[in-house]
């Protein structure tokens, strides 16, 4: 079924087509519309689901890593400040090993305050073990949420899934509703290998020392470094099951995609501009302008950020002569995190084949500056005609 | 009180083994042993680092038989509302879910978590076992280390500040109910856990906690200097039912008493208080009989 309906609401809409039972969330521009829906459902009696309206986003992510840990379906969304203050949760539930899906509704992080669009939230979360996919539109947004659960509960690994604030969450859309049934189909219910039990006591996530100490069957038990290496070996095999998560839901829902990148006239293109996120779709329409010109440029969304999708990426830049990064954040002191990830990308895979792209940065759109389609235009055409001056650029500075 | 128990009506059952990493003398071992006992079988832990954490053993290792979700410092209050709520969703009424947190995770760093369950009136057992400090990390002030106790952290003057009222703060929130125990009168602890067990909403217990490190004293006088705290009126042992405050166990006898131990005796019994001059002491002692006074005032 077709509907419209805004970036938030399509979240909502796949949060409870997965009977998520456990909620809890703070209250923080632009995900609110979200949460406050879901409160609505719950309340309505839509959703079997239990609601809980925290003091604060640790205090979000704590009920949801404790209700995980008890056995439930849980779900939580923030933005910016909220997703920092998040931060310790946010590693713990990676460290714990819990299938937690969470909305991250991108904004700027203070300071100064600023409440539009950027990815530096989610970005400044890069590493702290979590899956990371971002979407560029409302199907999907809602698609990627039921794939999410999925997928994190197949891995033991916590997912964000990412998309733009206003651009994607306050705008109306048409999208598939995917019904009920199919989802129940695609996402059975959820089954841990333990949940808290009084009939089979366990210490979870207590001290963990530096070496390997048996256990008192006389049974050798994982270090701290045994743990976090599992946590990393799982993450690249979720390259994997995002594969399979991609192919199931195809063949359940009849639409799917390439589960990493998204080109878009790529195959022949010259150079290649590279995001993520709305501004990605933005750019097809600089795609078609500069293709009306000659240039044979093409435009590639990275839809799983962590896992990077290192092999796919370069695969998909081999034999081009550049590739333009465009990014709503940055790795501070240094350039955008996705520059730094796809340069890495480039060079593990490329470097033996003789030719290396030429990459350049651009960072676009910070603390939601106005991204005219025009100055996308104008950026992409000089980077393909000769190497920018100052590497990243921002575009539209007024120094 | 509705029951009065006695060491030889405490049901056998362990949930704290033998092989705990606590110190010597350590009081905490005593709350823990018998509070679990009062919890039973059918009991979920939340606990943040603290004492506690070392006290339970290192992985693979457990000493407590009850199953236990290790969490972050600021978060008990929450996770045990995650909990609840989880148990809720599988239909599960019966398992009680009880946090045990040190004095600093609730006074300190916990304490916002902990008010907004309390509010949400999330139905669980709170314990704060409060050994004056942050002792896990080599005793450094807490909220609720007393004025003039040394501490790591306040090395030469002793902490110039009062002691935080937590329990009084959250009799604030209108719990149906709040404790003040001791670890020097487990049954006092295992009485008011067993009475409160079917209380709805959140249930608050604050439990003093002689600590021989952390209060510099030999460690087999643990149970003396926690009764003397008592006996001295200077922490007392009550519980406020639906906001009755009632005094309980020692601290009730001492009404009928009306003679206080000097609270001197109290402060030189540990080398942490070397620092009180007779002046401050003198000063505590008139706090201490104006509080008891009312009272008395209150029972008269």
């Amino acid at each position: 079924m077709h509907i419209i309906e805004n970036g938030n609401v399509a979240a909502a809409m796949g949060v409870r087509l997965c009977r998520a039972r456990v909620i809890a969330a703070y209250p923080i521009t632009p995900q609110t519309p979200l949460t406050e829906k879901l409160s609505e459902y719950v309340d309505a009696g839509e959703m079997d689901a239990e609601y809980i309206p925290v003091e604060s986003e640790h205090s979000a992510l704590a009920v949801c890593i404790a209700a995980a840990s008890a056995g439930a379906r849980v779900s939580t969304a923030t933005s910016a400040n909220g997703l920092l203050y998040m931060h310790e949760q946010v590693q713990w539930a990676a460290g714990a090993r819990l299938p937690i899906v969470m909305c991250v509704v991108n904004r700027a992080v203070g300071a100064p305050w600023n409440i539009w669009n950027d990815q530096q939230d989610s970005i400044s979360q890069r590493d702290t073990g979590w899956i990371q996919m971002y979407c560029s539109d409302h199907q999907q947004i809602i698609d990627t949420v039921i794939k999410a659960y999925w997928i994190a509960e197949k891995v033991s690994i916590p997912i964000m899934v990412c998309y733009d604030g206003y651009i994607l969450s306050h705008t109306y859309m048409p999208f598939d509703l995917p019904d009920q049934a199919r989802v129940d189909a695609f996402l059975p219910p959820f089954k841990p290998d333990y949940a808290l039990n009084p009939e089979q006591p366990a210490n979870l996530n207590t001290v963990t020392l530096p070496d390997v100490r048996l256990d008192v069957h006389g049974e050798l038990a994982h270090g701290y470094m045994e743990i976090r290496y599992l946590l990393q070996e799982d993450l690249r095999k979720t390259l994997t099951v995002a594969a399979d998560a991609e192919k199931r839901f195809a063949g359940i829902f009849g639409r799917g995609n390439d589960p990493y990148i998204e080109p878009y006239c790529c195959d022949d293109a010259d150079y290649v501009a590279v995001g993520m996120g709305s501004l990605t779709y933005q750019m097809r329409v600089s795609v078609d302008a500069l293709r009306k010109e000659g240039v044979k440029v093409g435009v590639m969304g990275i839809r799983l950020y962590r896992p990077f999708p290192d092999e796919a990426v370069a695969r998909a830049l081999k034999g081009k002569k550049g590739a333009i990064v465009f990014e709503k954040a940055l790795s501070y002191g240094y350039e955008g995190a996705l520059m730094s990830d796809l340069k890495a990308a480039l060079y593990e895979h490329l470097a033996g084949s003789g030719h290396l792209p030429l990459v350049q940065n651009f960072i676009a759109g910070i603390g939601g500056r106005d991204i005219r389609t025009e100055d996308l235009t104008n950026m992409l055409r000089a980077a393909t005609e000769s190497r920018v001056a100052k590497d990243p650029v921002w575009i539209g500075l007024k120094l | 009180m509705q029951s009065k128990s006695t060491i030889l009506s405490l049901p056998k059952e362990e949930f704290v083994h033998p092989g705990t990493r606590a110190c010597t003398g350590c009081g905490l071992a005593i709350a823990y042993r018998v509070g679990l006992k009062a919890l039973g079988k059918d009991t979920m832990l939340i606990v943040p680092p603290s004492c506690l954490t070392v006290l339970q053993g290192l992985f693979p290792v457990a000493s407590t038989k009850l199953p236990c979700l290790n969490v972050t410092f600021a978060s008990t209050a929450a996770a045990a509302t995650g909990i609840l709520a989880a148990l809720k969703t599988q239909g599960n009424k019966h398992t009680a879910v009880a946090a045990w947190a040190g004095d600093g995770g609730t006074s300190d760093i916990g304490l916002q978590a902990l008010s907004g369950a309390a509010e949400r009136g999330d139905n669980f057992i709170y314990f704060c076992y409060d050994n004056e400090g942050y002792m896990n990390t080599g005793v450094q002030r807490s909220g609720t280390t007393p004025i003039g106790a040394i501490t790591a952290n306040t090395p030469f003057k002793g902490k110039l500040q009062q002691k935080k009222d937590v329990p009084a703060i959250m009799a604030a929130h209108n719990l149906s109910y709040v404790a003040a125990c001791s670890a020097a009168y487990p049954l006092d602890l295992y009485d008011k856990v067993k009475n409160c067990l079917d209380m709805p909403g959140t249930k608050y217990f604050h439990i003093h906690i002689p600590c021989p490190p952390g209060w510099g004293y030999d460690p087999r006088y643990g149970i003396k200097i926690g009764r003397l705290a008592v006996e001295t009126g200077y922490y007392d042992l009550y519980e406020i039912v639906n906001g009755e405050f009632k005094l309980t166990a020692a601290s009730e006898k001492l009404l009928e008493k009306r003679k206080l131990v000097p609270v001197r005796e109290y402060f030189r019994s540990q080398s942490r208080f070397k620092v009180l001059t007779d002046e401050q002491i003198d000063e505590i002692q008139r706090q201490i009989d104006k509080k008891w006074a009312g009272y008395y005032k209150r029972e008269d």
